[in-house]
């Protein structure tokens, strides 16, 4: 036990050592949740957006008048024809284009109706989608208004509650999805690179000659990154809960249980990547284009795992993250407890013994 | 200076910090001699060295290399001179005739001679089999053994050779002296580090080193009688007890 | 010059020589694409709704098959209180659930207006927004149904008073299908290219230190210019080859638009893989280890990502966010790329982003020559 506990501390003062590893592992979750607090947001205003009038009368204006107050719009340019959008989409410089029809007022009294064109860059079909849905809403008020507000019977009114999140904050979402993301990745790609470092350099079989089990060795190792793990998510909840004021309405004992949970099975699967690599650009490659992307698309951090396609949403069953995810969300935002959660956490253990187990394989053959 | 000298070395000094790493040491080395460079680790040996290469800035001092001074004519030198570190040198996924090609197509060897020297080389060491053999899968000292060659394909003037025999065995050892002694006959100035006291037998001349400092200079013999002792043990171990 | 070739022909040896290394390089970067591109999305369908319906009437039971048959909803509770219907929620059973009270029908004819709740699972906020809207419709719609239709069975003679109406048409240009995966293959291929080349690169160097053989390197003749020069090439054709292997792939599987010319995108690409290559050996000479380089090509790239207008709008962000994004090479070519592809964007158009990557190139290739020299 003495010597194991030795060689926890050679593995720390490794770490300790390295500052530049040390300060992305403790720079990165301040930054990204800062970054995702302030400065990512899906919530579209001050879109840029050229008008074509070709009335200039003063319903065009109050219209034109309407959209650009809304905080949704801004004007990059008034067009004098046609021709001019093509290219004015081309740069890239607008969002939409508002047509409004000649003699645009005169039709309104006279006929009772009037068209206005909208053409969207739906290059992005979801800026499109969500700036045509304030362009009508802010035409139709504006409708409803001329008309006096005319009432109508028969009204089904909707009340509307928000539940787990009342003011739609983003935050809710994604200080439980970074955690999940940078526990992943931190420790999976910690351990399976320090692993084959020293299987690279071949200090792996000088430790491997010493009286301390295989498995000993791998433990001492990962033990560390366990902690360091542990560090970055109490940060990033830190920072969560009093700057962002998202809530941990469950067990905190829960939430930490399972925290160390998904530390565990990222650090396993850690060990098996380094299991199965020899060299450490391997090893490397493998956990940052195999892992980065598919743990930040995949585990329903940044698109939600319900819009996708079934056979992708049964391939998510594989990525630990996304049980992790769902966990961690169900124990802050919706105050779940372990019965709740069970299944989940099975699972999670599942993947750990599975990584474990095939890595120890693995070992046995090698070495 | 002079044109017997492969190496000229005067007040040559490496400070990092308050530290000084290599504090005013001066010697001269014959061409085609074998120089030894002895110390015990820390000493100072391999930021000497690596001074010499041209591969870090004296803090102080001067020196000269083939002739070429070593602050303005680092790109002269490097092209006079052959290395070979303690860490093995060659890529461990490229097999030896990659290697050769390699490095000596660096030094701006023809595609002949390199060709030429390639089969001179399998076959002097019998590697006709082994030829595309990926380094990783070859033995240590036979890595080490062609690690040499590789540094002397160009025929330097001088090779400098740092701790190359770290970790082989006495037979191979033995070996990599021969290849040495073949060096030194053909002309090339041989110059290396070493903490192997048998191997400073070797050498016709050493220096030991001690804290940066050149404590001891001359033969193995001369070196003995000076410090009345049977080997070179005997004298490095007087030394680092500092009498 | 020879020198060049000479290490050019090394590095490439040593890459193809490492079979793992060449999947990860050529395939894993496809894989992802294809399976990536499908997961992009923010277009919602089967939104799982559940319905507690105390009023079980006709209208009740006719506004619950509007949601059925609506293409976003699928039915997947039916409720018999709002405890079982909060927990269809808290289990995740359900995004969304509707409470029709007792009476619902009855205060809607006889009161001229009734009540229903809407219930929303609001932790991603964006969706649930969605959500809102799509309900509101489909409650909107039949609302408007039953109007017509009750008022037509109590007066005959009711005649709607004449309305101003502004109607509105709109045209999907570049995207008239609004398929998500139009505008997200160029843009995930751009960036499967840039990493890739950016981590071949950034470890490379530190590689060569570690091992120790770029001692034996410095000591040879071989100038830094020739040294950069030579292992930027071979990754250079590496991540060009790989946007054309990844194009013909988006082309075959997603039919993605290239209204562009190809030849414009490559010239954009080429000045672009010069400057990611330089970010990677500028971190490969920082860092000591591959493993501090790992981290730190990591951290670059979250970073990247988050700030490229990849997965979200840069109109989105504040200001001050959006001044960041200018030193973000991905921004440029994910912009630049959409816009060659589905825009039809020529030269003339990104020309103002190849010269900002070529004043970038430069600036972080010195930097990388000049790092490179004190690390000796």
């Amino acid at each position: 036990m003495n010597r194991f506990l030795e060689f926890v501390k050679k593995e720390f003062y490794h770490i300790w050592r390295d500052k530049k590893t040390l300060l992305v592992l403790f720079g990165m979750p301040p930054i990204l949740i800062l970054l995702f607090g302030f400065a990512i947001s899906n919530e579209i205003k001050n879109a840029p957006i050229a008008i074509l009038d070709n009335s200039k009368d003063e319903v065009t204006q109050k219209i034109s008048e309407k959209l650009l107050s809304s905080g949704y719009f801004i004007l990059y340019e008034n067009l004098d024809s046609y021709n001019q959008i093509e290219d004015i989409f081309r740069l890239g410089k607008v969002k939409q284009v508002i047509i409004f029809e000649t003699n645009f007022a005169y039709k309104l009294n006279s006929e009772m109706h009037a068209n206005i064109q909208i053409i969207s860059d739906a290059s992005d079909p979801n800026t499109a989608n969500t700036l045509l849905n304030y362009t009508s809403k802010i035409v139709m008020d504006y409708n409803l208004e001329i008309n006096n507000n005319a009432k109508m019977p028969f009204v089904i009114n909707t009340e509307l509650k928000m539940r787990y999140n009342e003011n739609t904050k983003s935050a809710y979402m994604f200080v439980p999805g970074l955690i999940t993301i940078i526990l992943m990745l931190v420790a999976a790609m910690m351990t399976s690179i320090s692993i084959t470092r020293e299987k690279e350099l071949g200090t792996m079989e000088i430790l491997l000659a010493s009286p301390m089990k295989p498995i000993q060795i791998i433990i001492a190792k990962v033990c560390p990154y366990l902690l360091l793990g542990l560090v970055d998510a109490i940060i990033i909840l830190l920072l969560g809960v009093f700057v962002f004021n998202v809530p941990i309405k469950g067990s905190l004992v829960l939430l930490f249980a399972v925290g160390m949970l998904f530390i565990t099975t990222s650090l396993s699967l850690g060990i098996l990547i380094s299991s199965v690599t020899s060299s450490q650009q391997i090893a490397l490659m493998i956990s940052l284009m195999g892992l980065m992307l598919p743990t930040m698309l995949l585990s329903g951090f940044i698109f939600p795992i319900a819009n996708m396609p079934l056979a992708l949403q049964l391939f998510t069953h594989l990525i630990p993250a996304k049980w992790f995810n769902i966990i961690i969300k169900d124990i802050m935002l919706k105050g779940s407890g372990f019965f709740d959660l069970w299944k989940e956490i099975l699972i999670l253990i599942g993947f750990t013994t599975f990584f474990i187990l095939v890595s120890l394989k693995k070992f046995k053959i090698r070495l | 200076m002079n044109n017997e000298f492969s190496i000229e070395v005067e007040h040559l000094s490496k400070h990092f910090g308050s530290f000084r790493a290599v504090d005013d040491i001066s010697f001269n080395v014959k061409k085609g001699e074998i120089f030894g460079f002895l110390g015990a680790n820390g000493a100072g040996k391999s930021t000497a060295m690596k001074m010499l290469c041209g591969l870090s800035k004296p803090s102080a001092g001067k020196a000269k290399i083939a002739g070429f001074d070593i602050y303005k004519d680092t790109e002269k030198i490097k092209k006079s001179i052959g290395y070979m570190s303690q860490k093995f040198s060659l890529y461990d996924d490229l097999n030896l005739k990659e290697n050769i090609q390699f490095y000596a197509g660096i030094y701006g060897l023809n595609n002949n001679l390199i060709t030429h020297k390639t089969n001179e080389l399998i076959s002097k060491f019998g590697l006709e089999n082994s030829a595309k053999k990926l380094l990783r899968e070859m033995p240590l000292g036979w890595k080490q053994k062609l690690a040499f060659s590789v540094a002397v394909i160009h025929s330097p003037e001088i090779v400098f050779l740092d701790e190359p025999t770290g970790g082989v065995d006495p037979i191979t050892r033995r070996q990599f002296w021969e290849l040495i002694y073949e060096a030194a006959d053909s002309g090339v100035t041989v110059f290396v580090t070493t903490h192997y006291m048998d191997e400073a037998e070797y050498c016709q001349r050493i220096s030991m080193m001690n804290a940066g400092k050149i404590v001891a200079l001359g033969s193995p013999n001369e070196l003995k009688n000076s410090y009345s002792a049977d080997n070179m043990d005997e004298v490095f171990q007087k030394i680092a007890r500092g009498n | 010059m020879r020198n060049i070739k000479i290490i050019i022909k090394k590095e490439f040896k040593q890459i193809f020589r490492t079979r793992t290394m060449l999947g990860i390089i050529f395939v894993m970067p496809i894989i992802q694409l294809l399976i990536l591109a499908q997961a992009a999305t923010y277009e919602m369908k089967d939104i799982r709704i559940c319905v507690i319906d105390m009023d079980k009437s006709s209208t009740s039971r006719e506004l619950i098959n509007k949601f059925s048959a609506s293409n976003y909803f699928k039915l997947s509770v039916y409720a018999n209180s709002e405890k079982e219907a909060e927990s269809a929620l808290g289990h995740d059973k359900a995004d969304v659930y509707i409470n029709i009270e007792n009476g619902f029908e009855r205060n809607l004819i006889r009161e001229n207006k009734s009540n229903i709740m809407l219930v929303v699972n609001a932790i991603d906020g964006a969706r649930a927004a969605v959500i809102i809207n799509y309900a509101s419709s489909v409650i909107f719609d039949y609302n408007s149904e039953f109007r017509d239709k009750y008022l037509s069975i109590i007066s005959k003679e009711y005649i709607n008073p004449e309305l101003k109406t502004i109607s509105i048409v709109n045209q999907n240009w570049f995207n008239p299908e609004l398929d998500y995966k139009t505008f997200m293959v160029p843009g995930l291929l751009v960036l499967l290219v840039s990493i890739a080349g950016l981590f071949l690169s950034g470890m490379n160097i530190v590689k060569e230190k570690e091992i120790g053989t770029i001692e034996q390197l410095n000591v040879t003749p071989i100038k830094k210019h020739e040294l950069i020069i030579g292992k930027l090439i071979p990754f250079w054709i590496i991540g060009l080859f790989e946007l054309g292997f990844g194009l013909l792939v988006a082309k075959l599987f997603y039919q993605t638009p290239i209204i562009g010319s190809l030849l414009d995108l490559y010239i954009f690409a080429s000045v672009f893989m010069v400057l990611v290559l330089g970010i990677g050996f500028f971190i490969s000479n920082i860092a000591a280890t591959q493993q501090q380089s790992m981290f730190l090509t990591w951290f670059f790239t979250v970073i990247f990502i988050l700030l490229s207008g990849l997965f979200t709008a840069i109109e989105n962000m504040p200001g001050w966010a959006q001044t960041i994004t200018m030193f973000n090479p991905l921004k440029y070519f994910i912009d630049a790329v959409r816009m060659i592809l589905l825009k039809g964007a020529g030269l003339k158009e990104i020309i103002g982003y190849i010269y900002i990557l070529i004043i970038y190139a430069i600036i972080i290739n010195s930097l990388a020559a000049i790092m490179y020299k004190k690390t000796v």
